[in-house]
């Protein structure tokens, strides 16, 4: 086997004197689509935040391709390829959305390769391509939330971490998005670190799973065995 | 009947030369109009720190009237030195203005540095109360470096021949303040519109935590906004000083209440609002002390900001909190 491409090991975040996560161990493989399902306030989007390098961890460690980006600045990071949609799409408002879309690829120099991956994002939501000159504020919230994966796919991730796309969105919309979730994985091989309330469909795209309840890794395994688990039937199924 | 001078706090306002015309004829219209647009120019040339600043991290930036005058005096000591040393008029405008944006921006970036970064994530009070104390302590130590006095402010703009026909409704260095501000407004807009940087602070100003996220350096956008800031005023300290002949330590206080006025009327954090609200400021304070009376001067300004707040808080131009610039 590989070494991972992502690793947290045991890592501890806070928020000033609040600990938030408690000694996380999470490793993602290339290629791999991830899931982290856990209860609201867990610390599933602390967990994302605290790779992006927005709230680095005290103690532990963040791992990325061998090198240690513990305490790497957020820029370096996604320069790094470390891509985050957060939760609530986080679109800039008042940027058109062909801006919006620009600004993913902020650290990029190549005009060439923006324009042609621009296109790209186009024709995986065409909806996006009919408003590219709408403000991002006025859009819908499934639209926003392909929005915020076109933005993200504009820095050419090698992972992609995605925080509760399902959020708010109807059913039809989030079916449409988790599809578009697993062909990014299969056709361009990113890995897709997938944060989910949603933990029935999360789990059906996902290889493997993690379950995290008050800051603690409870559970890790493959997906289909989680799935399978009664404490997770009761807890996150609802079955 | 003379009238206060616009430096000395209580209004007046950069209207030099011939004040007695006829009521109701043209040329005293004009009159109004050009030193309304003047005065305009120059609050909206403060206006947009005041914007641009509360736009990325919203702070009300108190010792943004500081820094106009700091820009002030510094144009002054290099069209002192550069005066003695025989240098042209327009040479002296240009190196004295070029020093003041210079200065002006060092302290802009210096204020945040040691009075607003420390303070990022305290409450938001307390930011608020370190600016106040920045103004407080740059107003003093301008006082104690300088004097107290007013110092005489050389005049830096020359009469074109071609200005003659024009002389009486509007001066040259009213015509320059208000050229230099079109050009200002326009280039910043250019600015922020398609460089990487206005870019990077026009996200930063609507989602500071997802301009992080897609690479922004959050400090560096920071510190370029209070530089830009700090530079637009110092042109604005510079021009205005040249128009009306004098300045004091005192000289930034009113006209950044004003200008501050102009950026709420406006709507905070909003770049065309300062411009508009500027102008519309500069206006109404000019015809209404030319039309009705200039003992209420300073009344007319804030009558407008409260009408605002009552009718319009987020401003003219200002959208809700989640989208401003
Ligand atoms: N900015 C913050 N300041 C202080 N505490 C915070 C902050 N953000 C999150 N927390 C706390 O950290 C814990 C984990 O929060 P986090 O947002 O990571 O949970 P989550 O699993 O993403 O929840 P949800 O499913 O509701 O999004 C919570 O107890 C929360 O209150
Ligand atoms: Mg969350």
């Amino acid at each position: 086997m590989t070494s991972p491409l992502l690793e947290l090991r045991s890592i501890d975040t806070y928020y000033g004197n609040i600990q938030a996560l408690y000694g996380v161990d999470i490793t993602v493989n290339e290629g791999e689509i991830i899931t982290l399902i856990g209860a609201n306030g867990a610390g599933k989007s602390t967990t994302l935040m605290s790779i992006c390098g927005v709230t680095p961890p005290r103690r532990g460690q963040v791992v990325f391709q061998g090198t240690d980006i513990t305490r790497t600045p957020a820029e370096t990071i996604v320069a790094m390829g470390i891509c985050q949609v957060p939760e609530g799409r986080l679109i800039f408002p008042g940027l058109t959305v062909s801006e919006n879309l620009d600004m993913g690829a902020f650290l990029r120099n190549d005009k060439d390769g923006v324009r042609q991956d621009m296109e790209r994002v186009y024709q995986l939501f065409p909806i996006l391509a009919e408003r590219r000159r709408q403000a991002g504020g006025t859009l819908s919230g499934g639209e926003q939330q392909m929005l915020a994966i076109g933005r993200a796919l504009m820095a050419r991730p090698k992972v992609l971490l995605l925080d509760e796309p399902s959020m708010g969105l109807a059913p039809l919309v989030v079916r449409q998005i988790f599809d578009i979730i697993k062909q990014i994985n299969k056709e361009q091989g990113t890995t897709i670190f997938l944060v989910e309330q949603n933990a029935n469909l999360a789990l059906k795209i996902g290889h493997r799973g993690y379950v995290m309840e008050n800051g603690v890794i409870t559970m890790a395994d493959r997906c289909e065995k989680l799935l399978a688990d009664d404490s997770v039937k009761k807890a996150y199924l609802g079955l | 009947m003379g009238r206060p001078d616009w430096s000395q706090g209580a209004g007046g306002g950069p209207f030099p030369g011939i004040y007695f015309k006829r009521v109701g004829t043209m040329d005293y219209f004009l009159e109004l109009f050009f030193g309304g647009l003047t005065r305009g120019s120059i609050y909206a040339l403060i206006a947009l720190g005041y914007t641009m600043v509360y736009g990325i991290i919203e702070l009300i930036n108190f010792a943004h009237g500081e820094i106009y005058m700091i820009g002030a005096f510094t144009g002054l000591i290099v069209a002192g030195v550069l005066g003695t040393l025989g240098f042209p008029m327009l040479g002296i405008l240009f190196v004295a203005l070029a020093c003041a944006v210079i200065w002006s921006a060092a302290y802009g970036y210096t204020v945040e540095k040691i009075a607003y970064k420390p303070l990022r994530n305290a409450p938001r009070l307390s930011p608020l109360i370190s600016a106040i104390g920045m103004s407080i302590f740059l107003q003093n130590y301008v006082l104690l470096a300088q004097t107290s006095d007013f110092l005489p402010f050389p005049k830096l703009t020359p009469d074109f021949a071609f200005m003659e026909p024009l002389r009486s409704f509007v001066s040259t260095s009213e015509l320059f303040i208000i050229g230099s501000t079109l050009l200002v407004c326009v280039a910043l807009t250019l600015f922020i519109k398609y460089t990487r940087l206005g870019k990077a602070m026009r996200a930063t100003a609507q989602n500071r935590k997802m301009a992080m996220l897609v690479g922004v350096k959050v400090d560096k956008v920071i510190s370029a906004t209070f530089v830009i800031g700090s530079a637009l005023a110092a042109v604005g300290g510079v021009l205005i000083a040249s128009h009306i002949g004098q300045i004091n330590f005192y000289f930034g206080f009113i006209a950044g209440v004003k200008a501050f006025t102009a950026a709420v009327l406006g709507g905070i954090g909003s770049v065309p609002g300062a411009m508009l609200g500027g102008l519309i400021l500069g206006w109404t304070e000019a015809f209404a002390t030319g039309y009705v009376s200039s003992d209420y001067e300073d009344v007319f300004a804030f009558a407008l900001l409260v009408l605002i707040l009552i009718f319009r808080p987020e401003g003219i131009l200002g959208k809700d909190s989640t989208q401003k610039v």
